[in-house]
């Protein structure tokens, strides 16, 4: 146990990219966390996915020892964030464990989409903030005008802004002592009863689940029968331990500090995430603020491309929910996909790293349908269905009014770009809010309806602005809008996995690109095969993929039957992954395609 | 009349390879041609003494470049075949023989050896085309050939490939009548394909358009029928009676040996039919023969429903199509017993197939489709 007075919890924010991690690296280095055989770039992004994509997906935590100028040894708990806005829980949550927060900035970027997103997050959870101006080292880098625009932007001083270069080491030292001179050390009662919160909690394959808290008040001690407020479940403290980054058990955890437990709890679902923990035989009586629950917000069902994978998929699925508590999924049937999973999403990237993982983690080929947003949909009977499938939308004539959910957007964007932003913005349906400038940066402000964003707006935007531009968002309100759902049918069928939800303006020409691409992916065949894009009875956009005129063998190849009889039974196992449509079969491998080239 | 019971001997080895080819066929100097042929007669003696009560209806010489064996290699195999089988009297003996290694003096030596058919690979008579398909003979080459072909043996005939990458259908149209002055009662016209693991495939090298190579498919048909040489296969052509007898045997569901390497058999057996595939790689099946006695690869049986599979795809390659007898007596089964009713159904209403009691055959369209007729009839 230390106490108060020499301890400092601190979360590093910064937009995706400005060097949290490698921050990080350098101060464990400085505090002697690790040796340097232990040490690598970005120690504490462990999931491979993280390694290579050299982002942070899960937040971290860290326990330094540092002996500051005065003397003094301090115990300083870093927490590393992701910057991507998919992840922002991970930052609220870890933010809530603090008493205040590094502010990474580039230097050679200045302030971003997510360095405001983050840096107001921390504002509100009543941080004291400590700017850092990072990337130096780099020919390009502008401390002085970065200086300036967080002024001028975030409106908070930066007269002390640390001027660093995490690459190289230099001035780290003197973000360490402005940390014990400028961070507020926590507070809390040893004498009182156990209040923990639970930060964050993880399924380790040797340790079982194990629960991130950031203690309040009281003492938690290895052995104790602890209690969680939310559903009033026991356990008995197995072990209690700190990162330092490697595991180390502690006898205790006292007041202000961070650390782990294990408690032979089953699964990461009986844990949840800003709960209380008590002592089971002096219990809190009140809990503390909890977190709000993430939501999904982008939905998106996953096939197996074999259909034989699908238990795997499904216990796959399980597998990685166990650490990943912000991802939901259901059973789904497909006509046209087979049996597969819906599946809810943080945003794209987390569809994207889910995908990922499930396909190299766990060795699955996986198809993913086009993304969908969660619509509300008002039935004329009064009643209200929540649609996280356009293939379950009811048919229209049931239906009263749909709304969709809005978004809030900050994009941050050189001026020389925000014409062909602006543009973008118009095009998704947007509402401009505010247009403010900080030097030759615009600051934009738009409502948008999530349904456009989840597409490819954020490749549009990072194209219009050569990579410059950066977004921010946050989930606004649900409006009525007039949305239908574009059914696309080959052969007068509907291929289910296909159909989408769209403003009624951009139904038809979305139709038509669905169409003419499954056009070209759909091999001819002995029929001729109509491709129609429908809203309800009303046919939208047509293509035809035109019979086949030629397909036969030149030249047989004298005795050699058997080569001609292996081709067919290629094609017979092919069928297998056909789906019937009318007359003609249709490779399933079509339908992949199609839904992989994405939104265009 | 039977389906006949054929002997095809593989001679793997040409004076190069051509660039569109992925027969087995090997360029190698200075072949042992005595060493070759003690080879090839101990396994006609071997295949002999378990086929030996069938009658032997065609012999084929094929490659790679038959007409590089010696006349006295070709000579002996006929020998051989003659001695140990059963021959019919009007027994049909062909090789196939390349332009440029053909000489006239070589065609009357092989006629002397029992070749009583030649079939030439003429491919072209447009000494560009002759350049791009990789060929060592010339346009005038070929008629030389044909020409010394008439006159050394009773049949002949050649093969052209055509809806070649630029080709047009008029060109086409054009060199089809060339050749028509020149055909006797056989032709062969394929439509190159590019084929894998071939140096076409390797340089991406394309065919003719396919708008214009299903032209060239009418215009072919077309042309010949009014020649007198309507198609009897899909690529083959014939005046009636003049088909080659030894491939009809192949796509009437006929037994047939095969000897040398690469060559594939199937030989009716106790429990059906057996697939015989001989050793691929020259040097290797030559040494099996010569110290195990035998270069066979690979024998085993094929299921009925395999088979019932091979003689259909086979059989709708011929215009007349498969007869009802000819699938029973290579099957077992009879063929309306083994037709899935529905799809043929719905292939008789695209007017893709005709099924009667006489058989099953594919209409004129059906023909030009009939990879994708036979991937929904049987897949
Ligand atoms: N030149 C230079 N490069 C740096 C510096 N700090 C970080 N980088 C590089 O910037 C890139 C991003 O660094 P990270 O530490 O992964 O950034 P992050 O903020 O943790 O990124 P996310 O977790 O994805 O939000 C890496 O390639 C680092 O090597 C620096 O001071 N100088
Ligand atoms: C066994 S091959 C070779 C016969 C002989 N060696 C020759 O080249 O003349 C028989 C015929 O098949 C045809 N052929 C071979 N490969 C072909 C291809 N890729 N496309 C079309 N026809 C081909 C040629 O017409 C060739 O003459
Ligand atoms: S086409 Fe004939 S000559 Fe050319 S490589 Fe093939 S077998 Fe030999
Ligand atoms: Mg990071």
């Amino acid at each position: 146990m230390t106490d108060l007075a020499h301890i400092r919890n601190f979360a590093i924010i910064a937009h995706i990219d400005h060097g949290k991690s490698t921050l990080a690296d350098r101060m464990i280095e400085k505090c002697g966390g690790l040796t340097s055989r232990e040490m690598k770039e970005q120690v504490l992004d462990s999931m491979d996915i993280e390694r290579e994509r050299g982002i942070t997906i899960k937040a971290q935590t860290v326990r330094l020892s540092y002996t500051a100028k005065n003397g003094e040894t301090y115990v300083l708990n870093l927490m590393d964030t992701p910057g991507h806005v998919d992840f922002s829980y991970e930052v609220s949550r870890s933010l809530a464990a603090c008493e205040g927060s590094l502010l990474v900035v580039d230097a050679t970027q200045g302030v971003e989409a997510q360095t405001l997103a983050n840096v107001y997050l921390a504002i509100d959870a009543n941080h004291e903030i400590v700017p850092v101006l990072n990337k130096i080292d780099l020919q390009a880098a502008e401390p002085d005008r970065v200086k300036e625009q967080i002024e001028e932007v975030i409106g908070i001083d930066a007269s002390d802004a640390i001027p660093i270069s995490a690459k190289t080491g230099m001035g780290v030292e003197d973000v360490l002592e402005a940390l014990v001179e400028r961070l507020p050390p926590p507070t809390g009662n040893a004498e009182a009863e156990l209040k923990a919160m639970l930060v964050d909690s993880w399924y380790d394959p040797y340790l079982g689940v194990m629960i991130l808290v950031r203690v309040r008040d009281g003492i938690l001690k290895k052995g104790m029968k602890v209690r969680f407020l939310s559903n009033g479940a026991v356990h008995l403290v197995d072990q209690v331990g700190v990162f330092s980054p490697k595991l180390t058990p502690v006898d205790s955890l006292g007041p202000g500090e961070m650390g782990y437990l294990t408690a032979s709890i089953k699964t990461v679902a009986e844990t949840q995430v800003g709960d209380t923990i008590t002592d089971d035989k002096r219990p809190a009586t009140t809990a503390l603020p909890g977190f709000k629950p993430s939501v999904p917000v982008v939905f998106s069902s996953l096939f197996p491309v074999d259909a034989a994978d699908y238990e795997d998929l499904r216990d796959s699925l399980a597998k990685l929910r166990l650490n990943d508590a912000s991802f939901v999924y259901e059973p789904e049937t497909s006509a046209a996909l087979g049996f597969g999973f819906r599946c809810g999403f943080l945003g794209m990237l987390h569809l994207e790293i889910v995908q990922e993982r499930l396909e190299r983690e766990f060795d699955l080929d996986l198809i993913t349908t086009a993304p969908s947003v969660v619509y509300k949909v008002h039935k004329n009977d009064g009643t209200m269905i929540e649609l996280h499938n356009p293939a379950d939308m009811p048919d229209p004539t049931h239906i009263d009014f749909i709304e969709e959910p809005w978004i809030k957007a900050t994009i941050l964007v050189p001026d020389e770009f925000l014409g062909g932003i602006l543009t973008l913005c118009t095009e998704r349906r947007g509402e401009q809010i505010e247009l403010t400038y900080a030097g030759s940066r615009a600051m934009l402000v738009y409502r948008l309806p999530l349904n456009e964003v989840v597409f490819d707006f954020y490749d549009r935007l990072k194209s219009t602005s050569r990579g410059y531009a950066s977004l921010d968002y946050q989930m606004d309100e649900y409006r009525e809008s007039d949305l239908v759902k574009v059914s696309i049918l080959v052969n007068a069928e509907p291929v289910d996995a296909l159909s989408f939800v769209a403003h009624r303006a951009q139904a038809e020409s979305r139709g038509r690109a669905i169409c003419q691409r499954l056009k070209g992916l759909i091999p001819r065949q002995l029929f001729k095969i109509a491709i129609q894009a429908a809203i309800g009875g009303k046919i939208i956009a047509r293509e035809s993929v035109s019979a086949l005129r030629k397909d036969v063998t030149a030249k047989c190849y004298g005795g050699d039957v058997t080569r001609k009889r292996k081709l067919l039974e290629k094609q017979k196992k092919g069928k297998k992954r056909m789906r019937q449509f009318g007359q003609v079969e249709i490779p399933q491998s079509a339908f992949l395609a199609a839904l992989k080239m994405g939104d265009d | 009349m039977s389906a006949g019971f054929g002997v095809y001997v593989h001679w793997p080895f040409c004076e190069s390879k051509c660039p569109y080819c992925d027969f087995n066929s090997h360029v190698c100097e200075g072949v042992d041609q005595r060493a070759w042929r003690e080879a090839y007669l101990n396994e006609l003696d071997r295949y002999a003494g378990e086929t030996d009560d069938q009658t032997v209806t065609s012999i084929f010489f094929g490659g790679g470049t038959p007409s590089l064996m010696a006349p006295e290699t070709v000579a002996a195999i006929i020998e051989r075949v003659r001695t140990r089988w059963t021959c019919t009297d009007d027994l049909e003996v062909t090789a196939e023989a390349n332009p440029s290694s053909a000489e006239a003096a070589l065609f009357s030596a092989f006629a002397e050896a029992g070749i009583n058919r030649l079939s030439i690979g003429v491919q072209s008579f447009n000494d560009d085309a002759l350049k791009f398909l990789g060929r060592r003979h010339t346009a005038t080459a070929a008629l030389t050939a044909i020409e010394a072909a008439q006159k050394a043996v009773p049949r002949i005939s050649f093969d052209l490939i055509y809806a070649r990458p630029g080709q047009t259908a008029e060109d086409w149209r054009n060199e089809l009548r060339q050749a028509l002055g020149l055909a006797g009662e056989h032709l062969s016209v394929y439509q190159l394909t590019i084929e894998r693991g071939t140096a076409f495939h390797r340089e991406r090298v394309g065919t003719a358009d396919e708008e214009a190579a299903v032209e060239m498919l009418d215009i072919t048909a077309e042309e010949l029928s009014v020649a007198g040489l309507p198609a009897y296969e899909i690529s083959n052509h014939a005046r009636p009676g003049a088909e080659g007898r030894h491939n009809l045997t192949y796509w009437r569901g006929g037994d047939y040996v095969g000897i040398g390497p690469g060559a594939h058999g199937r030989l009716k057996s106790a429990d059906g039919t057996a697939a015989v595939q001989e050793i691929r790689l020259p040097e290797t099946w030559l040494n099996a023969v010569q110290t195990k006695g035998s270069g066979t690869q690979k024998r085993r049986a094929v299921a009925q429903e395999e088979r019932a599979q091979e003689v259909l795809m086979m059989g709708l390659r011929l215009t007349r199509g498969l007869s009802a007898v000819d699938f029973m007596a290579a099957t077992g089964v009879a063929l309306d017993t083994f037709l899935d009713r529905a799809r043929v159904c719905a292939l008789q209403e695209a007017d893709f197939l005709v099924f009667d009691d006489a058989g099953l055959r594919a209409t004129p369209e059906g023909l030009k489709r009939l990879d994708a007729v036979l991937a929904h009839l049987l897949a």
